[in-house]
């Protein structure tokens, strides 16, 4: 094993803890917004995406291109749809108290 | 560590940013006040991660991904403009597309790379292309259920677990042979073929009411699906953003199996529907009280604190515009109104809550269960608007109900207990409901909506 993995591993570990300690204090009235923004946030994956689509490959560069640009277009329709709606979402969330619209 | 160069540093800056950006992003989603700014945040992390990869010097062609990119746009507005009731199909969709871009890219990454992929580098492609290829066709089934273009019922045969187990299992021994013999790339077909395949089969016989704990496990597969990618691109960004998401539907999922009474195994092995339909045959006609629209009002006008819970079936009957009226009229003449929500009411987490704050209900009036159960007892009329299992007395007391131990809303201590429900057919668990033959409660037989709506008429005319 290679010590880059290591470190990888050791990042993952750690973003898992802050993962469970940040979301566990996420209230569960908002859980449908927490699934669609972790979702869009999970679309992050676009950056493996788009080097695999740009880069140039000496063999396979047409598998690299097709599979790569359909998967930036997956991609991209979950970080544009994902934080549209958990904007949508919590904009409806509103105080009961005298501001009213 | 070797020397970046500038673009380089700029490109591994913007990447650390952006982390920071999304672990903030979901600590500010702790709270409604803050909640929006975490997504502003996370769209500031978004866009500097997606312009510093942009920057890489390794990128020769721009043509393809700035297509790719409009296209995904054009694609994902209407997603995120979707119906508020259609949210849980959307987000198995979205769940869809994450997991088909990970398989996408690990499939190519494996035939870039062959023959000579590392062993370890090898045992996390597996996993990401295994675990996005079965979240990829399994979310597509379960969009397909929820949106109800495919049979909601749970289809279930014979030897149905020993067969999705042994796909799993070859899926997973033919991994290992690749780990082993990573040159033997004829074989790589089949470590996304047979999860995808499993993907169909694991959500075969999943039902609607199990539908909030599939989509949270399937939103944890996502997420590791999109870690695993981060260990082969080397990507830190991907590796923890992967692990944050991994983290919530892994937190989801505990929360609803726990709100079921029920384990993972049990949900994704158990095929809820099939043992109690027989239960719900067996019902005798016992005695109900029921109550027309003048009645429900004049007590509910009468009350000092009244609880209101919804379910699914609200959602159905596209009652929540209605349920806020009778909010008003009854805030307005000085009742106490709040909402008691079970963690599984509605076809996702959270899903019962957004709808109300769709129709303007105040969110501080939005009660989880642990925090109104123990308001019942001080409860003049608990309303129970769609909802059936969630309130089930039988959980608690009846050790051979099939929900014994299911946490429930304690409506039953109320002092009156309204019911509206369409007739006394079963849940969708199929078990009867102790709750609708007790002395103190009423059933309101209707569509939940015209029902509602009735009541707010009767208010309003008494009022003004």
């Amino acid at each position: 094993m290679k010590l880059d993995l290591l470190t990888s591993l050791y990042v993952f570990m750690l973003a898992a803890f802050i993962g469970f300690e940040v979301i566990r204090r996420v209230s569960p009235l908002l859980h449908t917004p927490l699934m669609s923004l972790t979702n869009a946030l999970d679309a992050i994956a676009v950056v493996g995406a788009i080097i695999l689509a740009g880069e140039h490959h000496a063999h396979g560069a047409m598998l690299a291109k097709v599979l790569g640009t359909i998967a930036i277009v997956a991609a991209t329709s979950n970080i544009v749809g994902g934080f549209l709606i958990t904007d949508r979402m919590l904009r409806m969330f509103k105080a009961s108290g005298p501001k009213k619209p | 560590m070797t020397n970046l160069t500038g673009t380089e540093q700029i490109i591994e800056i913007a990447y650390l940013i952006a982390t920071a950006l999304f672990i903030l992003s979901l600590k500010w989603l702790s709270s409604p006040t803050t909640a929006r700014r975490g997504v502003f945040a996370g769209e500031l992390g978004m866009l500097l991660a997606i312009v510093g990869t942009l920057l890489h010097h390794g990128i020769v062609e721009y043509k393809w991904i700035l297509i790719a990119l409009v296209l995904g746009t054009i694609i994902g507005v209407p997603l995120g403009e979707v119906a508020m009731t259609a949210v849980p199909q959307r987000t198995a969709l979205s769940h869809a597309f994450g997991a088909l871009c990970v398989t996408l890219v690990g499939t190519a990454e494996f035939y870039l790379r062959t023959p000579d992929v590392p062993r370890f580098m090898m045992g996390v492609l597996s996993l990401e292309v295994i675990l996005g290829s079965l979240t990829f066709t399994g979310s597509l089934m379960a969009a397909g259920k929820l949106q109800e273009i495919l049979p909601q019922r749970p289809i279930t045969y014979k030897g149905q677990n020993i067969v999705n187990l042994g796909l799993l299992g070859v899926a997973i021994a033919v991994a290992g042979m690749l780990v082993a013999h990573p040159e033997k790339a004829q074989f790589f077909p089949l470590i996304v073929g047979i999860p995808l395949l499993f993907g169909v089969m694991m959500i075969i016989p999943i039902g609607g009411a199990d539908m909030p704990t599939v989509i949270s496990l399937l939103n944890s597969y996502a997420g590791l699906s999109a870690a695993a990618m981060g260990f082969v691109l080397d990507s830190k960004l991907l590796i923890i953003a992967g692990a944050l998401d991994g983290a919530s539907g892994l937190i989801l999922s505990v929360n609803m199996s726990k709100a079921m009474n029920r384990s993972f195994s049990n949900v994704l092995f158990g095929a809820f529907g099939q043992e109690h339909t027989a239960a719900a045959g067996q019902q005798e006609a016992r005695p109900v009280r029921s109550a027309t629209p003048e009645e429900a009002a004049a007590i509910l006008a009468a009350a000092n604190k009244v609880v209101i819970v919804p379910g699914y079936g609200m959602a159905v009957a596209q009652a929540q515009h209605k349920v806020r009226e009778l909010y008003d009229a009854l805030t307005k003449r000085g009742v106490d109104v709040k909402f008691g929500i079970h963690p599984v009411a509605g076809r996702m987490p959270g899903h019962m809550n957004v709808l109300l704050a769709e129709a303007d209900i105040p969110y501080d009036k939005l009660l989880d269960m642990e925090e109104i159960n123990g308001d019942f007892p001080q409860t003049d009329v608990a309303l129970v608007i769609g909802a059936n299992d969630v309130t089930n007395p039988a959980a608690r007391t009846d050790a051979a109900s099939p929900i014994f131990g299911m946490p429930i809303l304690d409506v039953d201590k109320a002092r009156t207990v309204m019911v509206i429900k369409r007739s006394m057919a079963a849940g969708f668990a199929g078990i009867d409901n102790p709750l609708y033959y007790l002395s103190r409660t009423l059933m309101l037989f209707g569509d939940a909506r015209s029902f509602v709506g009735s009541i707010v008429r009767e208010l309003g005319g008494g009022h003004e």
